[in-house]
């Protein structure tokens, strides 16, 4: 929802960012505010997955122009888990695989990691079970799933849950979703939007980096921006998605 | 391989100190002169200095072992102390007379030498170079006629025992290393565990190397009886010399009917610096032997340390429906090299046995599993699972498995599972972008790889294990 009034999360300014030498990023802004929903898009190699990346700290990418804060502090002075503890949260398009640590495990270590952070009560396995029951509703994964090793033979839509249901339990101030739709079947794409909408609040922002419109209707987004060559071609209202879905990219591209 | 994963696990060796303590040595090199030295000095009786002499004269006509995936510049055997031992002060007749020099070093070590101030319900045997300080509670045991103490003084208390088992597993002319040790062992633990009884406690040995320029040959002899059990561990570190040292062992143990024996190793000999100067060559043979029916031997072994690590213990199943276990965390990093595995050779029938092998290379180290699975012809219905993970943490590192299956059953039924995974950049980024740091996220990813293995170490082990494998990969994945 948008709300001129709403305190800043994120401000990026002039973003320049290259891996291996190349420069990906090229000069990007953005503004997001507390309660909004923002959507990312553009084509292969527009820069999209690289700037949820840089924002969150991947060790590949190297920030050479311009800057970003978070809640007003530089960003690019915190390392990655720095970033995390403060609550920008990535749900990673490829969720890797942890044999032999399970998701309970890992789970309780995050949350309980960010509890030490603010100063507040660790929690015991127990009532680290209670909180945690509740969260997997969310993503209507089987309880089960807690005790399996992380990601270790799940499919591809349960793997995304799995990054939900990490999100529900850390509950992020801003959450970026690198292309959590793809791969997934209409209902497991429903599953992580009813999970995401459920997590929404007027005191945290989602970021979604997508390819389609598919999840913009179930996730409604605040503001479309549309990236080309490592910037930010174009800003619009949801419209604009279904502007691209009906006429795809060439016009913003020439146009840019 | 980032910086960050770098540092972490590089942590310096914790317990490369020497004790300053006045030594009793023989001087370096090999003899019949220097055996009859040793065997002296111990005052052996004659049948031990003949299984010695004639184990060395066998030793001079054996060639050093070349097969294993292992390299390293030509052991010089004549530039090897072979007995070394603090200085008697005077004949000990309790703990509380240890050399306070000694008592330090232990504690320092956390094997505090009073049975007061020791892990409770831990008896150790505690090996100072060539010689045992001191063994904890074996009064205690002994009223339970549990037989615990250190080799020489087993020789002279119960020369019957040891005369028959000494060499019944591992035949003094078993292989090179097994060959060198019969002829120059100094001492080491010896364990009994009359028929029907459980040992109430765990039985430890604690071996410290500390003389520079001196080999450590200790010999282990675990006998348990009918229907009797015990849990046994070992744990070793020594200081950091730039020299490479020499450690030999062997160990025995024999199940005997329904008998019970559980072997734990934490191995933390000095594995030399980052670019492979110094630290300890372990080249040890360590085998079981079950006996009797229903007999079980299981190994569980921690190996972190050692600049080369050649070692296999193994389970000899010839007792019907005996088993045999080998649990096996390996790790290695900067130059340490490790072949390592087990043999479980199955005679009796039904026999079975498991084989859990966890191998993590890092740096620009190499670690390999060797085993071999053998099922002769009369063992019926043996069965093996075999299972063999490696782990390469950064691109400069090498794992390999080598396993040999030879049956000459038709019945027996053998599984072979094996994988290769890598702690890459995605998952510690995975594990930072959840808040948590890169030493935790180590920690967790190696013991999530080594589950299977720390559930069978006694509960301070696994947590030590745990604490072990955390300090020597700080800094080095990536």
């Amino acid at each position: 929802m948008i709300n001129k009034e709403s305190r800043i999360l994120l401000e990026v300014k002039n973003l320049k960012a290259e891996v291996a030498g190349v420069e990906i990023l090229k000069g990007v802004d953005l503004t997001i505010r507390a309660g909004e929903v923002h959507a990312i898009m553009g084509i292969n190699g527009s820069g999209k997955s690289t700037f949820s990346k840089v924002l969150a700290g991947h060790p590949d990418y190297t920030v050479t122009g311009g800057s970003a804060t978070f809640e007003g502090r530089d960003l690019f002075a915190l390392a990655a888990e720095e970033r995390a503890r403060a609550g920008l949260f990535l749900a990673f398009q490829y969720p890797v695989e942890i044999p032999g640590v399970s998701n309970s495990a890992l789970l309780r270590l995050a949350y309980n990691t960010l509890q030490l952070d603010r100063g507040l009560e660790e929690l015991d396995p127990l009532e680290f079970d209670d909180l945690v029951q509740e969260k997997i509703k969310v993503v209507e994964m089987n309880p089960s799933f807690l005790g399996r090793s992380v990601n270790e033979g799940f499919s591809g839509g349960e793997k995304k849950r799995n990054e939900i249901l990490q999100m529900a339990v850390l509950e992020p101030k801003l959450a970026i979703l690198d292309e959590t739709d793809s791969g997934l079947d209409i209902d497991a794409l429903r599953i992580v939007a009813k999970g995401v909408n459920s997590l929404l609040s007027s005191d945290n922002a989602v970021v979604m980096v997508t390819h389609y419109q598919r999840l913009l209707n179930y996730i409604v987004p605040d503001y479309v921006h549309v990236m080309d060559g490592g910037r930010i071609v174009r800003t619009g209202g949801k419209e604009l998605a279904l502007e691209l879905e009906a006429r795809g990219y060439d016009w913003l591209r020439a146009a840019a | 391989m980032s910086a960050a994963l770098q540092n972490l696990v590089n942590q310096p060796y914790k317990h490369g100190f020497v004790t300053d303590i006045e030594t009793d040595s023989v001087p370096k090199g090999l003899s019949e002169d220097v055996i009859r030295h040793i065997s002296k000095k111990k005052s052996e009786p004659e049948w031990l200095l003949e299984f010695r002499l004639s184990a060395y004269r066998h030793w001079l006509t054996m060639e050093e072992p070349v097969w294993a995936n292992v390299s390293y510049p030509k052991i010089d055997f004549q530039d090897i102390i072979y007995f070394t031992q603090p200085k008697p002060k005077k004949q000990l007749a309790s703990m509380d007379e240890v050399d306070p020099e000694l008592r330090r070093t232990f504690e320092k070590l956390g094997v505090p030498l009073h049975e007061q101030k020791m892990m409770t319900g831990v008896a150790v045997d505690v090996i100072f170079d060539s010689v045992s300080v001191t063994t904890t509670y074996k009064a205690k045991l002994a009223e339970i006629g549990i037989i615990f103490c250190s080799f020489s003084e087993a020789v002279h208390e119960y020369p019957e025992l040891v005369r028959q088992y000494l060499g019944s597993v591992v035949p003094s002319g078993d292989n090179y290393y097994a060959a060198l040790n019969s002829a120059v062992f100094t001492d080491g633990s010896f364990c009994f565990i009359p028929k029907g009884t459980k040992c109430p406690m765990d039985l430890s040995t604690y071996f410290r190397i500390n003389t520079e320029g001196s080999g450590q040959f200790e010999r282990t002899l675990i006998i348990a009886e009918e229907g009797s059990s015990v849990c046994y561990l070992e744990g070793c570190t020594a200081p950091q010399f730039d020299t490479n040292q020499l450690h030999a062992a062997v160990v025995e143990l024999v199940a005997l009917d329904n008998a019970d024996i559980k072997y734990s190793t934490v191995q933390n000999w000095y594995a030399g610096d980052e670019n492979g100067k110094g630290g300890i060559f372990n080249f040890v043979t360590k085998r079981g032997l079950c006996k009797g029916v229903n007999s079980k031997i299981s190994w569980t072994q921690v190996e972190t340390g050692s600049a080369i690590t050649w070692k296999y213990p193994s389970c000899v199943l010839l007792g019907d429906n005996s088993s045999g276990e080998f649990y096996s965390v390996a790790l290695t990093n900067h130059l340490q090299q490790a072949d390592t595995g087990t043999k479980m050779i199955h005679i009796g029938k039904n026999t079975r046995s498991k084989i859990i092998s966890k191998g993590i290379s890092a740096g620009r180290s190499s670690n390999s599993y060797r085993g071999l699975v053998k099922v002769g012809s009369r063992a019926t219905g043996a069965r093996n699972y075999s299972q063999c993970d490696s782990m390469l943490i950064g691109d400069r590192c090498a794992a390999n498995t080598f396993p040999t299956i030879d049956v000459q059953n038709t019945t027996a039924t053998i599984e072979h599972e094996a994988s290769t995974s890598k702690i890459g950049e995605d998952q510690m980024f995975f594990f930072a972008q959840r808040g948590i740091g890169s030493e935790e996220a180590i920690s967790m990813i190696i013991n999530g790889f080594c589950k299977d293995v720390f559930v069978h170490l006694p509960m301070e082990f696994a947590v030590e294990a745990t604490k072990l494998l955390g300090l020597k990969l700080e800094g080095s994945v990536g």
